[in-house]
């Protein structure tokens, strides 16, 4: 049991960490898009002539196509998963969770598919103002389905809106206290602005590459300016206030996962944030700790000296099952978040100064920084998945009570190699696509978005034609 | 409200299996109808734009059950865990199939592209014909409402079967078939010259072979369960539905002869929604037959969600429906007709 019930989890873990690899750029990248195509419809009335950022709009929309395409059948199997990995958590909780789920298809997906298809092939057929529309529209569709996701998310960190009814089973009481959850709040603006930093870091990465390699130049100075400034108040609004507000609920209703976060075993008064140390969770202490002294105490109460609770104060029973892990994650999501505040901020000052297209090395720390945001977002949700154990519903219901029990740990991990043999082909054809539109670059693009180097065609039809 | 989220749920369900069955239909029939990349590349053109729109059916619809029906989602999700696991690679292989062929200018990867994408796609039909055939034989479930189905034991139906014995790979042939006769009608409408010739052919053969699975499942669906009759003696009404069915049957050759493939096209569809329909309309009120012990089968009344969840969603649904249709019906009046003039004649 003990080795079916590890397999479920890395199952869903794998399959939805390579998941979400794609939506963060493609929720990152709708809003740029959208950006693009309001400077085209200002500038344009200004100077019909300049095609600038409607062929921007286009070589975003590309990519974000791409993205979308493997986001949707990588997506596909998130919803499966629920029911054939983890039965008893789906029939426990379905009564609350479905309702998000349900919504996210009938608001999400819908819109989305539907006019990403005008977008990708219908500017030349009905102009620009319903090309923006629709643009608008999948930025919409995109943000709902986030939002969906983050509610179901939320409610198993933190449940409300409900009742447990007479079978046993969570029912729905109240639909709007699911949906205005405070968690979800706080983590949707936290995660959305997580996404717009890898959209914004991937924007300013590509611009600096082709200031540097000396191609598409117009476009990589375009491409930098956005990048640029939109990442770095992202980055700064991820720390203050989504980071504190999302850190703020951890420690009132989380206070085992807080203490593992921050590798507390003992209470403190004046509690340090330790910046670099090991945890080690046998001897119970931390090795080789550099501390900010009283930080903790202060962000978390906004006292220097308050208490802070250590992992001894809570039975066993709660504490996080991989505090390492957990310690580690949260760790490289801050440490990253501050590094990316320092760049964007003095990339900006450049760009402010007219400095920054000749700076060459501030392109170099560009163009490699995209990856980072990447795992400062996979990093964010492990610290929070595993920052909820040993609940799957916190408080409510043990991870170990939540799998498919009538499903063997042999057939899960009969799965779980075939989802690895799978993505590994679909990461070879992604990043050679990708390659392609990279070389391939926004300059030539007329209106015609041409399916062929389109990752998805939803060109929408009707049946009968 | 149950019964009404019940006819809900099936109508989605209906609308994905007509939707995206024709998309899966054109896979099939595919390699015999397109010869050479130009007429592949014509008949894949004719669901490239709608078969991503037609798939979220599938998604709205599986989000639709787990939201009415936990308890039939957890049970049955996790019971058919192979063949839904294989059902999601084949969807992953059939997306990349569809969608990379056109990145790449080499005949080699078009040749794999085109395999691939059929293959996935035969295979798919047939396991959502033997995942009804299932649903209709039953499956083991036990006291709490779980089972667990390996992907076949002795191919015998009896109260432990596996997912394929001889009668789910009746109904699993009887799908192919009839998705292959969708496609074809579907791929008739949308072409011209020699490949609506030839998907006119294809059409007229599946159609004699459709006539005598559908005549055979029926017999065999009788004799092993001879309770699918009670509902159409409870409510006479319901006789309306094979009526459909034969109508749509007999509709077909007659439409195909006089060249009006729309309504051939139609007919096909109408044989879906009657097939399908009958099928919900002999369950009702069973959603998951146990083969076991009939006490533990799941129906609309111990699967439901609660009764508040219920009244909501009926608000937020309709809503999104009316929204989703909306859009719908903004982009087929847009694109109507004039998609792709100049070009391949596809749309």
């Amino acid at each position: 049991m003990e080795s079916a019930l590890g397999l479920h989890r890395l199952h869903f873990a794998f399959t939805v960490t390579y998941h979400y690899l794609f939506p963060q750029l493609t929720m990152g990248l709708a809003p740029l898009i959208v950006i693009f195509k309001s400077l085209a419809l200002w500038k344009g009335g200004l100077d019909p002539g300049d095609n600038r950022y409607n062929r921007a709009a286009r070589f975003w929309g590309k990519i974000f196509a791409i993205n979308f395409f493997f986001g949707v059948i990588t997506g596909i199997p998130m919803e499966f998963q629920f029911g054939t990995n983890w039965a008893k958590f789906s029939q426990y909780s379905g009564g609350v969770i479905a309702t998000a789920l349900a919504m996210e298809g009938v608001f999400a997906f819908f819109l989305e598919s539907s006019f990403l298809g005008i977008f990708l092939f219908g500017e030349k057929r009905f102009g620009q103002k319903i090309h923006f529309l629709s643009a608008l529209m999948v930025f919409l569709g995109s943000w709902i389905s986030g939002f969906f996701i983050i509610v179901t998310d939320a409610w198993m960190q933190h449940p409300v809106g409900f009742e447990i009814g007479p079978d046993g089973t969570a029912h729905l009481q109240s639909f709007w206290a699911l949906l205005g959850n405070e968690w979800a709040l706080w983590q949707y603006v936290h995660n959305m602005g997580g996404a717009v930093i890898t959209g914004s870091f991937a924007m300013a990465a590509t611009g600096a590459f082709y200031l540097l390699s000396g191609r598409q130049v117009e476009y990589g100075r375009l491409f930098l300016r956005v990048g640029v400034v939109v990442a770095a108040i992202a980055s700064v609004l991820q720390l203050f206030p989504s980071g504190d507000g999302h850190g703020q609920l951890i420690a009132k209703y989380q206070q085992p996962t807080l203490a593992a976060m921050e590798g507390l075993f003992n209470s403190e008064a004046g509690a340090g944030i330790v910046l670099v140390g090991q945890p080690d969770t046998d001897r119970q202490k931390l090795d080789n700790p550099i501390h900010v002294p009283g930080a903790l105490s202060f962000l978390t109460y906004r006292r220097w000296e308050s208490v802070v609770k250590g992992l001894n104060d809570f039975p066993r029973d709660q504490w996080p099952d991989n505090i390492a892990l957990l310690y580690y994650s949260y760790h490289i999501m801050v440490g990253l978040g501050t590094i990316f505040i320092a760049i964007m901020v003095l990339a900006a000052l450049l760009l402010w100064r007219r400095k920054l297209y000749d700076a060459r090395w501030m392109l170099w720390i560009l163009m490699l920084s995209f990856p980072f945001p990447y795992i400062a977002n996979t990093a964010g949700w492990i610290t929070a998945e595993v920052g909820r154990q040993p609940w799957v519903v916190y408080g409510l219901m043990r991870t170990a009570n939540g799998f498919s029990s009538n499903v063997s740990a042999g057939n899960s991990l009969f799965t779980l190699l075939g989802f690895m043999g799978m993505y590994s082909l679909l990461s070879i054809l992604f990043l050679l696509l990708l390659w392609r539109e990279l070389m391939h670059g926004p300059a030539f693009l007329n209106g015609e978005g041409h399916p062929a180097a389109a990752g998805t065609s939803v060109l929408p039809k009707t049946a009968e034609g | 409200m149950e019964t009404l989220w019940f006819i809900l749920v099936a109508l989605m369900l209906v609308a994905y299996v007509v939707l995206d069955g024709f998309d899966l239909g054109v896979g099939i029939v595919a390699p015999l109808v397109a010869r050479g990349h130009g007429e592949r590349r014509l008949v894949l053109r004719s669901i490239g734009p709608v078969w991503d729109g037609n798939e979220v059916w599938l998604l709205a619809a599986g989000g639709a059950l787990y939201f009415a029906f936990p308890l039939l989602y957890a049970s049955s999700f996790s019971g058919f865990y192979l063949p839904l696991m294989m059902v999601l690679w084949l969807l992953m292989l059939r997306g990349i199939g569809l969608e990379l062929r056109s990145h790449v200018d080499d005949p080699l990867a078009w040749s794999a592209f085109d395999f691939v994408f059929s293959l996935a796609s035969l295979l798919l039909a047939i396991f959502f014909g033997a995942a009804i055939g299932n649903v209709v034989r039953g499956v083991p479930l036990g006291a709490d409402g779980y089972f667990f189905e390996a992907l076949w034991t002795d191919f015998r139906v009896g109260p432990h079967p596996g997912i394929l014995d001889w009668y789910t790979v009746l109904t699993g042939v009887l799908a192919l078939v009839a998705l292959a006769v969708h496609g074809a009608n579907y791929l008739a409408v949308k072409t011209e010259g020699e490949i609506q010739a030839r998907s006119r052919r294809v059409s007229a053969g599946g159609w004699i072979a459709l006539v005598a699975l559908t005549v055979l499942s029926l017999v065999a669906t009788l004799s092993i369960r001879p309770r699918v009759l009670e509902n159409f003696e409870t409510y006479p009404w319901g006789w309306i539905i094979p009526l459909i069915v034969v109508g749509a049957l007999a509709a077909m050759p007659l439409y195909r002869r006089q060249g009006k493939d729309r309504h051939a096209f139609l007919a096909s569809t109408a044989y879906l929604v009657g097939m399908l329909g009958g099928a919900a309309f002999a369950l009702y009120p069973t959603l998951l037959t146990a083969s076991t012990d009939p006490s533990y089968s799941l129906t609309i009344h111990n699967a439901k969600t609660g009764a508040y969840s219920l009244r909501v969603g009926l608000i937020w649904w309709s809503l999104g429906m009316v929204l989703a249709i909306g859009y719908f019906t903004f982009l087929y009046r847009s694109f109507r007709g004039k998609v792709a003039l100049g070009e391949d004649h596809g749309y």
